[in-house]
């Protein structure tokens, strides 16, 4: 497989943080976007705090709804126009929020790359996938058109699509969903980004499919060092590629930590639910544990802890008025929750 | 491709085939005698049976129209019962009038229109998108012919500045045909725009929300780059329809308009024939008029496969 040279770890030498290893690629701090809807302001998210650093993946995890998509599309000023987007996030060591749109453009074109759900609808259908994979390194890397199509070849074969060559000047609909999905990616490493963002990358897929894609995603950063944020409802697919995890619930982190930590010991009622929600292969055939009630709407969040109405262990007043604050359980293990620990057994 | 070309000029032969027995039938139900209307005062019974018998109208009905189609496929639609002269021709004289006008009222149309509607859908909800709204509004529910009028009282009348009516072939002197063709194209002109401008908003605003456009902001494109590369190569296929059938009318309907300004095109010779009852000039106006609308269909269909990789030919 002819690939790409191997960038320094997290690109740094690229980027705007050059030669700090150590500094976070992504960070964000206290984010609050709020979307203003017929119906009054809905928090889409409250709050939320993380960051990940070069070779490392962080998993989003919660319902749809929880905010976690709307977390990274807010960060990197790709919110809808009708979003209100607070707090301060800082790619490569560089203050976003403070910047004019076009410099920010610049900054998401050239060192994020994004994966998104539907490989079906996220390409264009009138351009070939080779344009379209190699736009971006005209657009930032100063490529002639001749050599980004090189480029797009090189990254066609990086990401496994057999024939690179010659697909390259196809259209998506001629490629099956997997290897759509394969090309979103390819599109996505064009600049040799210092962070992937996967938004649900497997869950239009099917299987077989999800499991390539997964291990794909994994080989890659191993490769290229490349930090990745990966936003799942998956928990099963958190335990094979993230090393640190976030569960959203209502625009909120609810717990966070390394991802051994949360799932060995999950502290928040919540990922407890989601957790033995999970299908066991051991007793395949049975009804799986559900979590009763509905996710919160984001125009009507409830004061307190917003997991509290669906709460299996319903503790007490405080968790209905007051916000429980975001606590260490253990190191690098936190969580947000009057109750934590096993206390539903 | 040439297969699909030729397969589907076949096509539409039969369809015109279709077209000219509806017209025919149509004819024999419309009430007067075309050999007493050419006649007129000259009228006695020996001129009108010579006549009758001339025109073939004594023979029978399938007699009558087995003989049309047999010299349509040659290229002769008859004669005028008015003029004497070939139907054929009196069309083709009439062409490039029609034509003339329905392309520069398209012409019109569209260069008000796209960018009135690609800029009222990407500035959605903008005070430009607020008055293009209205424009639209306006030009779908004012008449062309009035716009007409108000067009000929104000820059004939009070202004003096354009001709009220006629025509000068554009080969002939390209200025007095520019001068006499804006009135009338404006006015047919507004409503296409209308149209168009309604059509490209919805179209654009759409393929605005698609995932592959989001996909495109994400790269960090220029927003122009994501308007021209991504979103409008999607959004104008729809809108090549809606162009081509625009078009295809105009050549077959602007009557009133062409009435009005004394434009002697096909309309205003579909006008004239139904007055004098001369049915050979107007089955053969009507033929072109579908041929038109066939050929445009065509078109469109062609040029689809052209900018829609997903759509083949075969």
């Amino acid at each position: 497989m002819s690939s790409t040279p191997p960038p320094a770890a997290g690109v740094a030498g690229t980027g705007p943080a050059a030669g700090d290893a150590d500094a976070p690629v992504l960070a964000i701090e206290d984010l609050t976007v709020t979307i203003g809807t017929r119906r009054g302001p809905a928090r889409a998210v409250a709050g939320v705090d993380w960051s990940v650093r070069a070779g490392q993946t962080l998993a989003l995890v919660g319902e749809s709804g929880s905010g976690k998509s709307m977390t990274v599309l807010a960060a990197t000023g790709l919110a809808p126009r009708a979003a209100r987007v607070t707090g301060r996030v800082r790619l490569l060591g560089e203050e976003l929020t403070a910047l004019p749109e076009p410099r920010r453009r610049q900054l998401r074109g050239r060192h994020v790359g994004f994966v998104f759900q539907d490989p079906m609808t996220s390409l264009n259908p009138v351009l070939t996938v080779g344009r379209q994979v190699s736009e971006a390194c005209e657009e930032h890397l100063g490529m002639t058109r001749r050599q980004a199509r090189d480029r797009a070849v090189e990254l066609l074969d990086l990401v496994g699509i057999p024939l690179p060559g010659r697909r390259v000047e196809e259209y998506p609909h001629q490629f099956s969903g997997g290897m759509r999905q394969r090309v979103v990616i390819a599109m996505a490493l064009a600049c040799e980004p210092a962070l992937l963002i996967a938004d649900e990358p497997t869950t239009a897929l099917d299987v077989t499919t999800q499991a390539q894609i997964v291990e794909l995603v994994a080989d890659l950063r191993r490769r290229l060092g490349t930090a990745v944020v990966w936003i799942t409802h998956d928990l099963g697919v958190v335990a094979g590629v993230a090393d640190t995890v976030a569960v959203m619930y209502g625009g909120r982190i609810v717990e966070r930590g390394d991802v051994d930590a949360v799932f060995d010991a999950p502290a928040h009622p919540y990922t407890r639910a989601l957790l033995a929600a999970r299908p066991d292969p051991q007793h395949a055939g049975g009804d799986l544990p559900a979590i009763a009630g509905a996710p919160p709407s984001p125009l009507d969040l409830p004061p307190g802890c917003a997991f509290w109405p669906r709460c299996p262990v319903r503790g007490d007043a405080r968790c209905e008025h007051e916000l429980p604050p975001l606590v260490p359980v253990a190191p690098g293990h936190e969580v947000r929750t009057f109750c934590p620990g096993g206390e539903d057994a | 491709m040439t297969r699909f070309v030729l397969r589907r000029l076949l096509q539409s032969a039969v369809v015109l085939l279709g077209v000219t027995l509806v017209v025919f039938l149509l004819l024999q139900l419309v009430p007067g005698d075309p050999v007493r209307v050419a006649l007129g005062t000259r009228f006695d019974q020996q001129t009108y049976d010579a006549l009758r018998e001339r025109s073939g109208l004594d023979r029978p009905l399938v007699a009558q129209y087995v003989s049309y189609v047999g010299h349509a496929l040659t290229g002769d639609l008859g004669v005028s019962f008015r003029s004497g002269q070939p139907v054929t021709t009196i069309v083709l004289e009439r062409l490039p009038a029609t034509l003339s006008l329905a392309v520069t009222a398209v012409l019109l149309a569209l260069l008000v229109a796209f960018p009135l509607g690609v800029l009222s859908a990407v500035r959605s909800g903008s005070a430009l998108d607020h008055a293009a709204r209205v424009f639209s509004q306006f030009g779908v529910s004012v008449p062309d012919f009035w716009m007409g009028i108000m067009g000929i009282l104000l820059f004939a009348g009070v202004l003096g500045w354009l001709p009220p009516s006629g025509y000068v072939a554009l080969t002939e002197d390209p200025a007095r045909w520019a001068s006499h063709v804006i009135l009338p194209a404006t006015a047919v002109g507004l409503v296409t725009a209308s149209i168009l401008t309604r059509f490209i908003r919805s179209s654009v605003l759409e393929v605005l929300s698609e995932d592959y456009v989001r996909t495109a902001e994400a790269k960090g494109l220029r927003a122009r780059v994501v308007v021209v590369r991504h979103v409008l190569r999607n959004a104008l296929i729809p809108v090549v329809t809606v162009v081509a059938v625009q078009l295809a009318s105009l050549v077959g309907g602007v009557i009133v308009i062409e009435v009005l300004f004394a434009w002697p095109g096909v309309g205003r010779l579909t006008y004239d024939a139904v007055q004098a009852r001369d049915y050979p000039v107007l089955q053969g106006a009507v033929l072109f008029v579908a041929a038109l609308f066939l050929l445009m269909n065509l078109l469109v269909d062609v040029l689809y496969a052209r900018l829609d990789p997903r759509i083949g030919l075969r």
